[in-house]
């Protein structure tokens, strides 16, 4: 057991590997957006170079382009990789608890895993398989982010200290049936994106001046004729505008359910308890989150705008993820057995003795 | 023996000459009815540290190039029925076709090669592009070409109409090759003009294939002194 300093680094440095991990999804995203992610056509070498060898300038020069967001996200991928090692093992020195070290080596196998699958989307792109470990690789991230920002959580002294409160339990499924909605909006959105074919929809509030667009092969074949994009766009489907509605639509009811979610922990636990004021702050996230999605159609899915709609939403999923735990762990009847008067539980196990 | 094969070839050659002597230019023009949407300045080439010291314009997208009498450029037009096999000379008596990457964009954004024809792919620019095939028929490549001036040779084994090249690098930057196994196709100019040459006299079904206005089939007599087509693509109905 290590000295309550080393055990605050150790918290801090998991905070620090969470932001890192929270940078690395935004810039898959910006890449994925640009649709650069093949500007660096081999791995693990790029463009034949050992990774940590590749020249700066082709890196960091005027003409880098796409390859300045890809090489950049396998540099960082690589750092959370390391981070990830370096957490794991001071988990497991650093902490007690059993779980926990799981949970720190759950992270570590899963930042492996989930280069394996960036790489094997490079490799395997001339079989035409990049966009499958592609979306495979976007939608395990929301996940590892998840993951990693739950151990900071656990290291908190919110969740050793946590107070129980059995009424939340009515709380619990409505955040946790929330949070998997959005990891389905998630996947959703992820395939929209590694289709690479731009956007599906291009007006807003109406769909192509419909409430419920067309999708006859008349309308899909207008829709790609009339469609001027600056950067090469796989053609419109009519699953891809299928997928977009419902995107759309999940977007409306995430909205909905997050605003009962935070009305219902505001009535159940109050406005100044912690899981409340995350709630509100979920709600603010999502409005965001919405604003951004309405931006991204307006601008043409500008690369930037549409970055910033992933970055807002993996910290959507993360959030819920986060207060769902956080839900379990003032319901659950460990939290009130370990909570019990300090005297009682003395002199039971006095009696014991 | 010898002297039999001798004649056979003879007899051969000597109507392979007289049909390319009886052949003549398919010509004719692609029109676009309606009005093509407007095309998009890109300023990302022009805002680029290399690529837009290139431009002294402003660059515009190439999607819709309308010229005289509602003329479309960029169509990809070539014989899908009628060739008959044996008398098309061999793919690797052409010289290749060359697709240049000049000013970070693609020259020219359509062309026509045959399949086993070789494929010069040429960087004019002082930047590393990387030349990314993605077809649905042929072998996919993805390579990069760092120096000016380097020049990569590929070919297609395939007929695909078309298959689309793009540098991932600059994501702007992206072409059309219609590939097909005769030599019998060509690329309007910017008027919707095109020219297929030796064209031997008889029936074809031609077709006219555009990125954006999608395509459509005629069919043609050739006779000895040529033949004439004619195409109209539609504009999106949203831009009538």
């Amino acid at each position: 057991m290590q000295s309550g300093k080393s055990q605050a680094w150790l918290t801090r440095f998991l905070f620090l590997n969470a932001i890192l991990t929270f940078f690395l999804v935004s810039l898959g995203g910006k890449v994925t957006s640009m649709g650069v992610g093949m500007s660096v056509p081999d791995w693990p070498q790029s463009y034949g170079y050992n990774m940590f060898f590749f020249p700066f300038d082709k890196w960091l020069g005027p003409g880098a382009g796409g390859v300045f967001f890809e090489h950049s996200h396998r540099l960082l991928a690589s750092l959370v990789g390391l981070f990830s090692i370096i957490a794991a093992l001071w988990v497991a020195f650093a902490e007690t608890r059993f779980w926990m070290k799981v949970m720190a080596f759950l992270a570590l196998f899963s930042v492996a895993f989930q280069g394996l699958l960036g790489g094997l989307r490079v490799v395997l792109d001339k079989y035409n398989l990049g966009m499958e470990f592609g979306l495979t690789h976007a939608t395990f991230a929301q996940l590892f982010f998840s993951l990693v920002c739950a151990l900071v959580l656990f290291r908190s002294n919110w969740w050793r200290n946590a107070s129980p409160h059995p009424r939340a339990a009515s709380l619990r499924p409505w955040i946790l049936a929330t949070c998997c909605i959005i990891f389905v909006q998630l996947t959703v959105a992820a395939t929209m994106r590694h289709q690479h074919a731009g956007l599906a929809v291009t007006d807003f509030p109406l769909a192509y001046g419909k409430i419920i667009p067309s999708i006859s092969p008349a309308a899909i074949a207008s829709y790609n004729s009339s469609r001027i994009e600056i950067s090469d766009s796989n053609p419109i489907t009519a699953s891809a505008v299928v997928l977009h509605m419902i995107h759309r639509l999940l977007a409306l009811v995430i909205v909905g359910l997050i605003a009962t979610c935070a009305l219902k922990s505001r009535s159940i636990l109050g406005s100044s308890h912690k899981i409340t004021v995350y709630n509100f702050l979920w709600l603010g996230l999502v409005a965001l989150q919405f604003c951004l999605g309405i931006a991204t159609v307006l601008t043409g899915k500008s690369a930037d705008i549409a970055t910033a709609h992933v970055a807002v939403g993996s910290l959507t999923l993360m959030t819920g993820a986060l207060l769902s735990m956080g839900c379990y762990r003032i319901t659950s009847p460990r939290t009130a057995l370990n909570l019990r008067p300090a005297p009682r539980m003395q002199s039971a196990s006095s009696q014991l003795a | 023996m010898n002297k039999c094969l001798f004649y056979s070839a003879a007899v051969l050659g000597l109507a392979a000459s007289l049909q390319s002597l009886s052949a003549a230019d398919l010509v004719g023009k692609v029109t676009l009815k309606g009005t093509a949407p407007a095309e998009l300045a890109m300023t990302t080439v022009n805002a680029d540290k290399v690529c837009g010291k290139m431009h002294d314009q402003p660059v515009f997208t190439r999607h819709y190039v309308v010229g005289q009498g509602s003329g479309l450029g960029n169509v990809f037009v070539y014989v899908t029925a009628g060739v008959d096999a044996k008398s098309v000379p061999p793919a690797a008596e052409k010289a290749p076709e060359i697709l240049d990457q000049k000013g970070c964009l693609y020259y020219p954004y359509v062309m026509g090669i045959r399949t086993g024809q070789k494929l010069t792919i040429k960087n004019s620019d002082p930047v590393l592009h990387n030349v990314h095939s993605q077809p649905k028929e042929n072998k996919e490549f993805n390579f990069a070409q760092p120096l000016q001036n380097q020049e990569s040779e590929k070919s297609f084994t395939v007929p695909e109409v078309l298959v689309k090249m793009k540098c991932d690098v600059h994501n702007w930057m992206f072409a059309y090759i219609g590939v097909v196994d005769h030599p019998y196709f060509a690329v309007t100019d910017k008027d919707g003009n095109f020219k297929i040459s030796g064209l031997p006299p008889g029936k074809y079904t031609v077709e006219a294939v555009h990125m954006k206005a999608g395509k459509k089939s005629a069919e043609v007599t050739m006779a000895a002194d040529g033949g004439k087509a004619a195409f109209e693509l539609e504009a999106p109905a949203a831009a009538k």
